[in-house]
């Protein structure tokens, strides 16, 4: 039975790996990695604060791997420019790995230049890939809507309102998931917690950020969230109208020395230095490489003034639930409109694939997508 | 949350929105009227802003002092408005496209130099609190007001008066209305023009360390996302008129709360129209305030764009 | 408002030898100044380098070869030219008659949208040719008529141009989004919102032999079919007039609205136009992706070309060219992103002031006429 006869949730729930699916061709320049050239291109600047520097920092272990040589390109937007960056890259620099980091990359473009280049490997950073995907290319991400999730538990605990603020960039899925597995993780400790949800439309948008936080303030929430590129506004906005809150992407707690509680980030440098090692041994790298706290792909910020006693307890234990496989969506959870999405008993495991395809909100959020 | 507590909390909102937002598009229009007055038109303010939150920022890390940043901001908004002053006074060239040139280069220079100053936390400007008499935390936090708001209203007022009373007010528009009836009384039009075409730019430096040092209050790429542009746009909606712009300052401010004071309460379904808001409300007032028949009451008449 | 040149050697009247020496001498100026202005942002430039401790030597002969070195360099720069045609065609037309349009991006980005929006029920049964044709004639009516109101409102109500188009903008990025995040949405797509894809099969190919889509044929074409029509043509004519002095278009009884809102339907046209090829040569679907700053970066395209069309190609393809070397140089020169927007912004500089030297350089100090 070959690997790819296996459906990616069978795969999932067998491997202890959190998910690994290894590619069984390409990696013919890889095989003999004398001499690599490792592209890397960026939606934003690389010190952005955020996204991009989150993935800058770690993919620095890639440099020390000997023979190998890195080249990284920022602020490329997800339009033929990068298909010709990464195209660049190919031609001129004689890239044999991409990395490609934002999730519009993928359609058409990743999957274009793997169909047209085979002997290059692209690894792209969404839980985009399936079998049916060109075997050259692949994804690796982080779940961390498990981080979130533990972000949840402890602001269920923090809050006196039971209204959460969750400012949040556009509704797709990866965000929808952050802000229903942040509700279930408040619900969990404080069943009458409700999450709040602005959207500003733009990954990036400082000025309507910051409005959206005072906004969810002055309606009430004291514990706010994020998920936008830069988080950094949100949380200070948070720390001067003396509320708590909880960070995303990257550390923000020098940012809110008072108010901090913990923070949901993903640990890009052990995905990268997995890669690392593969490719200094020779190693051919996965097509599918996802995982949560099981495999150390996402980590909460050390807790902050912010979180008391009983919320550090707590959140400790959800974490260590999760990490062992406890799922985070056990039933019973209604959609936004009042269906059903689990009965009582039913559950979701954490790797399910449909939940990466989440188009809904869940009952006890407050907000719309469209 | 019942409809008068969310009508409420919406109003609300956007009162302290137009008091929060409105600080950097007030600066920067009422330094574009200045310079529009005399006759010319800088669009490059979105650059100027934009290196005065970066330059402002940097400053303030550095120093400490985040009035001393504003300063500086300032002082680099008159160095790019002395470029442009001093390169459109040279024949045949254009200082609509002078000011796309200076935007870029700006935006620029503002983000090459901007890159290490994206994490650190600098030092951000105090406010006022005037709302020490209020019980109700959402109204103590909305007259938080900072000190360059204040200084923006009285700048307006001065301004309005100024060019309407003063000599040098006269000068400037003289100048702006017709080149040659100033050179005829003896007036430097260059000169007038180089000069409140550096004022515009200090007070657009001013308003783009507002962003960065005050609301909201950190240096990032995307800070400005077209305020400078859209402050210059203002200027026309406010028919060069200080009082005006402060007027249309606070009205885009409010606006712009609308969004997400709406989503706060509940109201989301199409709330990319109320994102939209400030835009659809500009535009709106335009069509039913202007009129083809009357000409641009208080437009310079030397101004490339109305001619 | 900008004064146009008429482009060198095209206008008539030739007649005796010296006559045309002496025009040729005169054209060269076109040729020499740029080139002049080009050198001196490079210095300029190289000094900006050395301050940084990097080698202008290593950075120029990096933007050679990642622009124009190789033929992949060649292919890169003219597919990033492509779309920068058509938006600097949206800004040139109006600014013939003296409006300074700044929000081609929005008739782009409607134009896409409104490709895409027609496709989706056609896709199952329309043959490619029908489709496309579909497509790009929705675009042109839906850019032409979100200009084309920019042309009405100043027309009509007297509202400024600059400022509506502007406005317009932010508005049709607000549509765009409404949709595409709603009930356009592809709903198996969760993580890009995009509209349904109109299928890898109906989508524009490249020109043969190269990696470049036929949507810079389509901007050349236009380019020259407008040079004609500004410049051939009673329509351009009366607008060059109405540019020249509205007053005194208006007193000879030239139809002043009528130039207004044809030429911005036009414009918008151009700029929807981009918007299809954008949705059928390279994304295949309407999305967020549409607003990239090809409508802004046209802004500066049609102004360093004077708002000549036939310059416009030119321009696109200097511009497309340091786009396309951006990367490189960042990939081994380790400089940030910014590097090419002060590069850029240096070059529009010098190159917009150079044009006070026309006339003026010792060579060309005028004995004869000047227009």
């Amino acid at each position: 039975m070959s690997k790819f006869d296996l459906s990616r949730r069978s795969l999932l729930q067998s491997s202890a790996a959190g998910l690994a699916v290894l590619s069984t061709t390409g990696l013919s320049r890889l095989a003999h990695a004398g001499n690599l050239t490792v592209g890397i291109v960026y939606v934003g600047p690389r010190d952005d604060f955020g996204w991009n520097q989150a993935h800058a920092v770690a993919a620095a272990s890639l440099k020390d791997v000997p023979g190998v040589t890195v080249v990284e390109e920022e602020s490329v937007p997800e339009t033929i420019a990068v298909q010709k960056s990464m195209e660049s890259m190919i031609n001129l620099d004689g890239a044999g790995l991409i990395f490609a980091t934002s999730f519009g990359y993928y359609k058409p473009f990743v999957l274009d230049l793997a169909a047209k280049y085979p002997d290059v490997e692209f690894r792209h950073a969404a839980p985009l890939w399936t079998e049916a995907d060109p075997k050259n290319a692949g994804s690796y991400f982080g779940y961390l809507d498990q981080a979130h999730y533990v972000d949840g538990v402890a602001a269920g605990l923090s809050t006196k309102s039971n209204k959460l603020g969750f400012v949040a960039a556009k509704p797709i899925g990866t965000v929808l998931r952050n802000i229903n597995s942040f509700l279930i993780g408040a619900r969990k400790v404080n069943p009458d917690a409700t999450v709040q949800v602005i959207f500003t439309g733009e990954w990036s948008m400082p000025v309507r950020e910051a409005e959206a936080a005072n906004a969810l303030v002055d309606a009430g929430c004291d514990v706010l969230t994020c998920h936008v590129d830069g988080p950094k506004v949100v949380i200070e906005t948070a720390e001067n109208r003396g509320i708590k809150c909880c960070g995303h992407n990257a550390s923000q707690a020098p940012l809110a020395p008072k108010g901090f509680i913990t923070g949901a980030e993903y640990k890009w440098a052990t995905i990268y230095k997995m890669f690392a090692n593969d490719v200094a041994e020779g190693q051919a790298l996965p097509n599918f490489t996802g995982g949560g706290f099981d495999v150390d792909f996402v980590q909460n910020t050390p807790y902050g003034a912010g979180a008391s006693e009983a919320a550090i307890a707590a959140a400790d234990a959800a974490r260590a639930d999760v990490k062992a496989g406890k799922p985070i969506f056990t039933g019973p959870i209604n959609k936004q409109d009042g269906s059903v999405l689990l009965s009582a008993g039913q559950s979701l495991d954490n790797y399910e694939p449909s939940l990466d395809q989440t188009d809904y909100l869940i009952e006890g959020v407050t907000g719309s997508i469209t | 949350m019942n409809d008068e507590a969310g009508l409420a909390t919406v109003l609300l909102a956007m009162f302290a929105g137009a008091i929060r937002v409105s600080t950097p598009f007030l600066f920067v229009s009422l330094g574009e009227t200045l310079t529009e007055k005399s006759g010319r038109i800088n669009l490059g303010l979105e650059g100027t802003l934009v290196f005065g939150a970066m330059s402002g920022y940097a400053i303030s890390y550095h120093t400490g002092s985040p009035w001393f940043g504003v300063l500086v901001a300032g002082l680099g908004g008159t160095v790019f408005g002395a470029i442009h002053g001093y390169l459109c006074k040279l024949p045949r060239v254009n200082d609509i496209a002078i000011g796309i040139a200076l935007m870029l280069f700006g935006t620029g220079i503002a983000f090459f130099f901007g890159k290490a100053y994206i994490q650190p936390q600098a030092p951000r400007l105090p406010s006022i609190s005037f709302g020490f008499w209020a019980e109700n935390p959402s109204v103590r936090q909305a007259l938080e007001i900072n000190p360059l708001f204040l200084i923006g209203l009285f700048l307006a007022i001065f301004l309005w008066w100024g060019l309407k009373n003063t000599r040098w007010g006269l000068v400037v528009r003289t100048t702006g209305d017709s080149a040659p009836a100033a050179l005829a009384l003896g007036i430097d039009v260059d000169r007038v023009r180089l000069l409140s075409t550096m004022a515009g730019g200090f007070f657009a430096g001013v308003g783009g360390s507002f962003l960065s040092l005050y609301y909201p209050g950190s240096w990032t790429e995307g800070l400005s996302s077209g305020q400078g542009l859209m402050a210059v746009a203002l200027v026309i909606f406010a028919r060069w008129n200080p009082l005006y712009c402060f007027a249309a300052a606070l009205l885009f401010g409010a606006a712009g709360a609308l969004g997400p004071a709406l989503q706060s309460i509940g109201i989301s379904r199409g709330y990319h129209f109320f994102n939209a808001a400030p835009y659809i409300m500009t535009l709106l007032i335009m069509i039913a305030s202007v009129s083809p028949k009357r000409s641009l009451k208080g437009a310079p008449g030397e101004l490339s764009i109305t001619k | 408002m900008a004064e146009t040149a008429d482009f060198p050697g095209l206008s008539s009247s030739v007649s005796g030898l010296r006559e045309w020496g002496d025009r040729l001498r005169r054209s060269s100026e076109f040729i020499v100044i740029p080139v002049l202005a080009l050198f001196v942002s490079g210095i300029l430039f190289s000094v900006f380098l050395l301050a940084l401790g990097k080698s202008p030597a290593d950075f120029f002969s990096l933007v050679w070869r990642g622009g124009f070195g190789t033929s992949f360099s060649w292919q890169n720069t003219l597919v990033r030219s492509a779309p920068l045609i058509l938006t600097a065609l949206c800004v040139a037309i109006p600014a013939r008659l003296g409006l300074v349009i700044i929000g081609g991006e929005g008739a782009l980005v409607l134009g896409g949208f409104g490709a895409a929006a027609i496709a989706i029920p056609m896709v199952p049964w329309a043959p490619t040719p029908v489709l496309l044709g579909v497509m790009a004639l929705a675009s042109i009516v839906c850019g032409g008529i979100w200009i084309g109101l920019v042309g009405a409102l100043r027309h009509y109500r007297g509202v400024n141009e600059t400022i509506s188009s502007l406005l317009l903008f932010y508005i049709a990025v607000s549509i765009l989004n409404f949709f595409v995040e709603g009930a356009l949405r592809d709903p198996s797509d969760p993580n890009k919102p995009s509209t349904m894809p109109i299928g890898r099969d109906n989508m524009i190919g490249m020109i043969p032999g190269t990696d470049v889509h036929w949507g810079l044929v389509v901007g050349i074409v236009l380019c020259v079919l407008l040079y004609l029509l500004m410049n051939r043509t009673t329509f351009g004519f009366a607008a060059r007039i109405t540019g020249g002095n509205l007053r005194a278009a208006q007193a000879q009884g030239l139809p002043v609205g009528r130039l207004m809102l044809v030429s911005c339907a036009i414009a918008g046209a151009c700029a929807g136009l981009a918007g299809f090829l954008e949705v059928a040569a390279i994304h295949g679907k309407a999305n967020a992706s549409l607003i990239a700053g090809y409508g802004f970066t046209g802004i500066l395209v049609s102004f360093l070309a004077r708002h000549n069309p036939l310059v416009i190609v030119p321009v696109a393809v200097f511009l497309g060219g340091i786009a396309a070397s951006g990367g490189l140089v960042q990939r081994r020169m380790d400089l940030p992103d910014a590097t090419v927007l002060v590069l850029q912004g240096l070059i529009f500089l010098v190159i917009l002031v150079s044009e006070t030297f026309y006339g003026r350089l010792p060579f060309y100090r005028s004995k004869g006429e000047i227009s």
